[in-house]
């Protein structure tokens, strides 16, 4: 089987890190071989943060360049326009339609693109535009948005639906497992 | 067991495995994580020292003393540490003795992009490099082996991909070691001249053996393909992109160990094919060594340059003239750097000294974003430490007119890394320097470590804490004030008195991280739009939590900790 990979891109903070785990627990479950790559440091200060998994019978490089990227799972809409030129021909973008003002335009000095979904759809790609911050809010925190992501995601992998419930269980603290599969359930069922 | 983990707790885990004993360190991206990794194994002694140099010398002291140890660092923390490494390779070991040093490939959090390499061959130890997390073990356990066979101190580099990238490894039981005998042997550990003549011989007739060993250690690795036309030679993170860029196209030989480095096995392994590529990251040091050996259908820099990562789109393209199609939008889209968290208490401090229009002589840390906009409010960035000193310097140039505009920057973890000493400088030499303490209670930049003015240690437990008020007046310095950077008024009339003192002055800006879990934060704010003029005088600050929605400022509640800068700098009473 030939390598696949996926990108996660999201702004510093917007919980990331949980959703590489989630992915690698699941594709690990799975018997491939794995590799996921982030780059810490000045990222975690509000800047873009960008997250690589790689899986399939050999991974080499940790890493996903233009071109690349199967499926692109992003947490903000500037960041998923950012990180278009990744998508591979015939890749899929899961994204949230959050968005968040980087400081070039807090202080003026550039402007928020609009209609970024639209831009996006006609430039070729195929993306799934979700309000996951509204559904995780359903579910009972804002915070849990990464997961409805992954419900989104799951619905688009071929992997039985047990082994990402597996992977809920043991990625997220016990105590907010209950919330977590709500999120995750609202993101399946877009 | 199977399990994914980064390269660093990998890194971590062969320490636990081979026995090590004492552990002590430096934070630094991307080597951090090793060190609060092997913390977390209660048969390991593990602290966070002051700075590199402090570090390599506890480790060595506990080789001597007959356990295994470990030391690590990032690329410039070797800088630090130098002088202790250069030496421990003539002294050599009892126990083992090994030193991470991570080297950052792309500069993704470094104030440069110096190849560690240099340092191995200059002080004649021997480093080994691993290209993923199951290796990361496997050649820790080596080094450590390497290390007691030699008597040497042993270098593992790293990357910030194999450090920060989590791939498959499995888990092996800890092999339990007995403190090895201390003898005293000054003609070993004691390196005066007379010593030291007898080690040096040591040393260069060590490299010779080890140059052998490296012609057959399962190391270096050659990998060769039926189908290939030409070979590769690559080392680290750069084997990975090369495997996956080539697949069976080439021939590699892999180098783990990166000094010495074979003769032999390269001669034999260049000789297979007429043209031999060599793809190593940063300076050209496996290029020169094949050249230095007759090597020399080698082709490398000339190709890839000396910059940055070589990651797989550009080997491909390179050799095999092969790219990959993408589209982008047609778009303008704003970067997103890195910013101050809303509510960090260096806001403050930087708003006043850009208000005063001050020079600022800066160091590193999470401060530093003091640099960017909208504050703008540094001058110099070098290397830990160099504020202070680079401050005397400065004004001791440029005299008075200097003096009462300009002042030093520093955090807590960086004043008693290397900033300690410049002010001894400044006192001792008598300059009329102000010099800023921003002192928020932990090592931000690198992900909250403790330090040694913050009262716990590594493993979270209580632990003696520097008293900087005392320090800085033991150390020479008369006025020593503390400004909490929340209260602005205060801090901009701190800062102008130091600034009109004719002798020289701390002053320390005292206001815990904003993510520190114990800080105990304001609810948020809010903007009253029918008060809010737009007159932007909030922006000024920079916080991430304010923007501007239809010319009004908004306050975002999920972001706002309620420090209340922004309501002091509001005139029109609209934040509340
Ligand atoms: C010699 C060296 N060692 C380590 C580092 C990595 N590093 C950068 S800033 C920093 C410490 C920052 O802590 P502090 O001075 O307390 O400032 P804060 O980030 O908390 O504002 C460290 C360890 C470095 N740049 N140089
Ligand atoms: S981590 Fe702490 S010190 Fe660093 S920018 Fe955020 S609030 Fe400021
Ligand atoms: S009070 Fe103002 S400056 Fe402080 S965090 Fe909230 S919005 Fe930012």
């Amino acid at each position: 089987m030939e390598t696949k990979s996926i990108m996660i891109v999201g702004v510093g903070g917007q919980g990331s890190l949980l959703a590489s785990r989630i992915i690698g627990n699941v594709l690990l479950s799975q018997g491939y071989d794995v590799k996921v790559s982030e780059v810490h440091g000045m990222s975690q200060r509000g800047g873009s943060v960008v997250t690589y998994v790689k899986y399939g019978e050999k991974v080499y490089s940790p890493i996903v360049e233009k071109g690349e990227a199967d499926i692109i799972i992003s947490f903000e809409m500037l960041e998923t326009a950012r990180a278009l030129p990744y998508l591979k021909k015939g890749g899929k973008m899961i994204t949230s339609v959050q968005q968040i003002d980087p400081m070039p335009v807090i202080t003026g000095t550039a402007e928020y693109p609009d209609n970024l979904v639209e831009k996006l759809k006609s430039a070729g790609a195929d993306v799934t535009a979700v309000d996951a911050l509204t559904l995780a809010e359903q579910a009972g925190t804002a915070k849990a948005s990464n997961v409805v992501l992954m419900g989104v995601l799951a619905s688009k992998m071929d992997f039985p639906e047990e082994v990402w419930q597996n992977a809920l269980e043991q990625c997220v603290p016990p105590k907010f497992l209950e919330l977590n599969k709500k999120a995750f359930a609202l993101g399946r069922n877009v | 067991m199977k399990k994914l983990m980064l390269g660093n707790e990998a890194f971590a885990r062969g320490l636990y495995e081979a026995g090590c004993k004492v552990v002590s360190s430096y934070p630094g991206t991307p080597s951090t994580e090793i060190t609060e990794e092997v913390a977390k194994y209660n048969e390991v002694y593990a602290e966070w020292a002051p700075n590199e140099k402090v570090a390599l010398e506890v480790a060595l002291g506990a080789s001597i003393a007959g356990a295994r140890s470990f030391c690590g660092m990032k690329h410039v923390g070797l800088n630090v540490a130098a002088d202790p490494l250069y030496t421990a390779s003539y002294s050599g070991v009892n126990a083992g003795l090994v030193i991470a040093v991570a080297d950052d490939q792309g500069m993704h959090s470094s104030q440069n992009e110096q190849d560690s390499r240099h340092h191995a061959i200059a002080s004649k130890v021997p480093m080994l490099e691993p290209s993923d997390s199951a290796e990361c073990k496997d050649f820790v356990k080596l080094a450590f082996e390497i290390s007691e066979n030699f008597d040497t101190p042993v270098i593992v580099r790293m990357s910030t991909r194999v450090a920060h990238s989590q791939s498959v490894v499995a888990a092996e039981d800890r092999q339990e070691l007995e403190l090895k005998e201390y003898i005293k042997t000054p003609q070993k550990y004691v390196m005066m001249p007379a010593y030291a003549k007898g080690r040096h011989v040591f040393v260069e007739e060590r490299t010779n053996k080890l140059t052998e060993y490296a012609e057959t250690s399962p190391l270096n690795r050659v990998e060769i393909s039926e189908n290939a036309e030409f070979g590769v030679i690559t080392n680290g993170a750069a084997y990975q992109y090369t495997k996956e860029a080539l697949g069976d196209k080439a021939s590699v030989l892999k180098i783990g160990m990166v000094n010495p480095m074979p003769v032999k096995l390269i001669q034999d392994f260049a000789a297979k094919y007429e043209k031999i590529y060599i793809i190593e990251e940063l300076d050209g040091i496996i290029e020169q060594h094949c050249r230095n050996i007759g090597v020399n259908n080698v082709q490398g820099k000339e190709i890839f340059g000396y910059i940055g990562e070589i990651p797989q789109s550009v080997i491909a393209e390179k050799i095999l003239g092969e790219k990959k199609e993408f589209v982008s939008l047609d778009e303008n889209i704003p970067v997103r750097p890195p910013v101050m968290c809303a509510g960090c208490p260096h806001r403050g401090l930087f708003y006043c000294l850009k208000k005063l229009g001050v020079t600022v002589s800066g160091d590193i840390g999470c401060y530093t974003l003091g640099a960017a906009a909208p504050l703008n409010a540094m001058d110099t960035t070098i290397c830990m430490g160099a504020s202070i000193s680079g401050l005397h310097g400065f004004n001791k140039a440029r005299g008075a007119e200097s003096e009462h505009k300009s002042v030093a920057v520093i955090g807590d973890s960086t004043f008693m890394h290397s900033g300690m000493t410049g002010l001894v400088n400044i006192a001792y030499n008598n300059s009329n320097s102000t010099v800023i303490i921003l002192d928020n209670s932990i090592t931000g930049m690198t992900g909250h470590q403790q330090n040694p003015t913050t009262g716990k240690n590594l493993k979270g437990d209580p632990a003696a804490a520097v008293n900087l008020e005392e320090l800085c007046k033991a150390i020479g310095i008369k006025r020593v004030q503390v400004v909490d950077p929340y209260h602005l008024a205060e801090t901009e009339k701190a800062i102008k008195e130091e600034l009109a003192a004719d002798e020289a002055s701390v002053i320390i800006s005292r206001r815990p991280c904003a993510l520190l879990k114990y800080v105990k934060h304001n609810p948020p704010f809010a903007v009253d739009s029918e008060k809010c003029v737009g007159c932007k005088a909030c922006m000024k600050l920079g916080c991430p939590a304010i923007s501007v929605k239809d010319k009004k400022a908004v306050i975002d509640h999920t972001q706002c900790v309620g420090c209340g800068i922004c309501q002091e700098q509001c005139k029109f009473n609209a934040i509340k």
